[in-house]
């Protein structure tokens, strides 16, 4: 590591909003060989620091997203781990997880170590690998969890192709309690999507799309809340679009089950009528559903109910979304716009205080998937996102650094953008125009 | 007429974004165009020099040959593109399909795909005149076209009428169009089929739903009934086809206990004892037949006013050359 090379760096001045420490007022920040050394108002400059002026600007631990797809192996053509973590940066994400369904599917402990050793050599965003839940995520018998967790996988799942035997689940969230790792799941009965490409509904009926009703997602979350209430295991439900699935999680943490949950910035932001005119940029599963749902994954990101902000960051080539809609593949790239959408749509509109938004984005998705970070508290890891709630920039995919550009944010004016995002005490991406 | 209120733009995708005057406006067209089918010597001239391809993703006879038809007795030259034994079995995609066909500098495409929305995928991209002829469940606006101008032959109107499509609606992309057509020139529509075969919402659309047949009979003036397709039975939607014919089929037995005559449609290709028993289907009020012919004037006259006619002037367009 050569972080001892480096010089410390005092981010002087900045608005710190730190929810793990209690922390939201004006400080200095100082970093010092890859830690959190001290946070305070009017901290002395060291010698040989590197000093930035912060104020003005918010200081955070860093943004943490636990649901992205960077495509390699196998699909390089979308995205690769580098250029992959180097948009995570360009959103004000010092880390992300990575998930498991490429080809082949990260099912064993080379392939977890070489997700890891890529992440490392990109040197952008911190990459942490997720394992399969299912040897080739085939749905039949379990992968091999532990070994994948020696090698450093911090989740496993099967996203994507979601684990539809309960028998299997429930193995799987008994056997990872071992590592004490969660599972995370893509919830979908695939008897019930059957070949949806869109929410069923009225304007899916008008399209003449196959559509995808809310039950196929809530029988399985209700499955799973009751496998994992049975099996004491870390259950972690992936990018919940429904009003019903909102209500279950709700319920079933008030009980005391162990339970995580992504709420997304799609899936606050749009609605069904995104996929008007067949616009294949509005096409990701779960599918953006009626106003009624939308309201409920705000009020359950308001209440905590989902506790964490995720992307579900999924890049396809043009070729593959420039197609008839049913033809086209689903997902859509976040990474750069989450910041965006998450202050406009719910910190501008009082959904979220700065602080909650904090512990949405970065303390939440540490404690849901165990990572260090999510807090600048002293000795910690030196990982901070620092942002501009106010400033307004207009969405334009041909300057993301992902290496795809399927978003239906294009031309989209949001208020709120990363300016510079560090990780392991290192400036790793500042915003030209700042 | 006013010409602007009935020009169709460049594309015809489907019913639903047009108005009811620009939907009158093919069937007023399509009534001097049906005269020409009966001359001795089938052609005029009115797209002469136009070239057109007939683009079909999916096997399609009756669309297919009546579009052909429709374009040859104007005196257009057609092409016909199927998706076998063509590049797209090469695994060419539909926007490079487009690109070819337009660098050949064609003026008008009709495409059958199997994809919802594929006809407008295509209109997008080209600048030539795009008319869809069925995608995937979306819409299929000749079909309809032709079933309403079917009906105001025979019955004399649109608006009051009260007209059943039975059968597989969700699969259908006949039934949205004949929704969307029928509704706007102010028809009363309803659908009656097993709740499987209904899409989530279609009351939105505007229509009654009837879970029996013989109510759907007691208050139409007209039946639609849709093929219902064996595949159907395969993937689950309905047990059997004779448990079908029992309990939603066309029987003459159920038109008999009507309280008025009921016309009965179908676009065909028909299942006879499946949806339809076959003495409905060759019986006095089948209007079945007419509908074939009527395609082919409909698709003269969506053919001429994509072509930048109107339909005051299609009278004295068939004379000129």
């Amino acid at each position: 590591m050569p972080t001892n090379e480096v010089r410390p760096l005092l981010l002087r001045g900045g608005h710190v909003v730190d929810p793990s420490t209690d922390q939201d007022g004006i400080a200095d920040v100082l970093l010092r060989e890859g830690r959190v050394e001290a946070v305070g108002t009017g901290l002395g400059t060291p010698d040989d620091a590197e000093v930035i002026d912060v104020s003005g600007l918010v200081v955070a631990p860093g943004f943490i997203d636990v649901h992205v797809h960077l495509r390699e192996p196998g699909g390089e053509h979308k995205e690769t781990i580098a250029s992959g973590a180097r948009a995570a940066l360009a959103g004000g994400f010092t880390a992300v997880c990575a998930m498991p369904n490429t080809d082949p599917p990260i099912d064993d402990p080379a392939a977890v170590g070489f997700v890891r050793a890529e992440g490392m050599r990109a040197g952008q965003a911190r990459v942490y690998p997720t394992g399969t839940v299912s040897l080739g995520m085939k749905g039949e018998r379990l992968a091999l969890i532990g070994e994948m967790v020696e090698a450093g996988a911090v989740a496993i799942t099967d996203d994507g192709k979601p684990v539809a035997n309960a028998g299997l689940m429930r193995l799987a969230l008994e056997y990872a309690r071992t590592f004490d790792i969660p599972v995370a799941q893509h919830c979908e009965d695939h008897t019930l999507s059957a070949g949806g490409s869109m929410n069923e509904g009225i304007v899916s009926t008008r399209l003449g799309i196959r559509g995808i009703p809310n039950a196929s997602e809530d029988v399985v979350i209700a499955r799973d809340l009751l496998l994992a209430e049975l099996t004491g295991g870390r259950l972690h439900i992936q990018h919940v679009s429904t009003r019903m699935g909102v209500a279950m999680i709700r319920d079933a943490k008030a009980r005391g089950v162990s339970v995580t949950a992504e709420g997304t910035p799609h899936h606050f932001t749009l609605t069904d009528e995104a996929c008007e005119e067949y616009r294949t940029e509005a096409k990701v599963n779960p599918p953006l559903r009626r106003p009624e749902d939308r309201a409920a994954v705000i009020e359950g990101i308001g209440d905590g109910t989902l506790d964490v902000i995720a992307t579900d960051h999924a890049p396809h080539h043009y070729d593959e979304k420039e197609q008839a809609f049913e033809d086209a593949p689903f997902g859509l790239v976040g990474l750069e716009t989450a910041l965006g959408l998450v202050v406009t749509q719910l910190v501008e509109k009082k959904v979220l205080t700065l602080a909650q938004m904090v512990e949405r984005m970065s303390c939440a998705p540490a404690r849901a998937f165990s990572l260090p970070g999510g807090t600048l508290r002293r000795g910690s890891i030196a990982d901070v996102t620092v942002f501009d709630p106010e400033r307004e920039w207009t969405v334009d995919r041909n300057r993301f650094l992902s290496k795809s550009r399927n978003t239906p944010f294009h031309g989209m004016t949001l208020r709120g953008a990363s300016i510079l995002t560090i990780v392991d005490g290192h400036v790793r991406w500042r915003r030209d125009d700042a | 007429m006013n010409p602007a209120a009935t020009s169709l733009g460049k594309d015809l995708i489907g019913l639903e974004r047009l108005t009811a005057e620009q939907i009158r406006g093919i069937l007023d067209t399509a009534d001097p165009f049906k005269e020409i089918s009966e001359r001795a010597i089938k052609k005029v001239p009115v797209l002469r020099g136009k070239t057109i391809v007939n683009l079909f993703f999916e096997a399609s006879t009756r669309t297919r040959i009546s579009f052909e038809f429709a374009e040859k007795r104007l005196s257009a030259d057609t092409v016909n593109i199927a998706s076998t034994g063509s590049s797209v079995q090469k695994g060419e995609t539909l926007v490079d399909t487009a690109r070819n066909l337009e660098a050949m500098r064609i003026d008008m495409v009709v495409i059958r795909h199997g994809s919802s929305g594929a006809a407008q995928f295509l209109a997008e991209r080209i600048p030539s005149n795009v008319i869809n002829a069925g995608d995937g469940r979306h819409e299929h606006p000749t079909q309809a076209l032709l079933d309403l101008l079917t009906l105001r032959d025979h019955l004399g109107r649109i608006e009051g009428l009260r007209v059943c499509i039975v059968g597989d609606v969700l699969h259908s992309r006949v039934a949205r169009s004949n929704i969307w057509g029928l509704t706007k020139l102010g028809a009363e529509v309803a659908v009656c089929a097993p709740r499987t075969l209904l899409p989530i919402g279609v009351e939105d659309l505007g229509v009654h739903v009837f879970n029996r047949i013989e109510e759907a009979i007691e208050w139409a003036d007209a039946l639609n009934v849709l093929r219902l397709q064996l595949e159907r039975m395969h993937a689950g939607f309905i047990p059997s086809l004779r448990e079908y014919n029992r309990v939603f089929g066309v029987t003459r037995e159920r038109l008999e206990r009507a309280p008025r005559d009921v016309l009965i449609l179908h676009p065909g290709p028909m299942n006879r004892g499946v949806e339809i028993d076959s003495d409905v289907a060759d019986g006095p009020h089948s209007v079945i037949l007419n509908q074939v012919t009527n395609g082919v004037a409909v698709r003269m006259a969506v053919l001429y006013l994509l072509a930048g006619g109107a339909p005051d002037r299609a009278e004295a367009a068939k004379a000129e050359g």
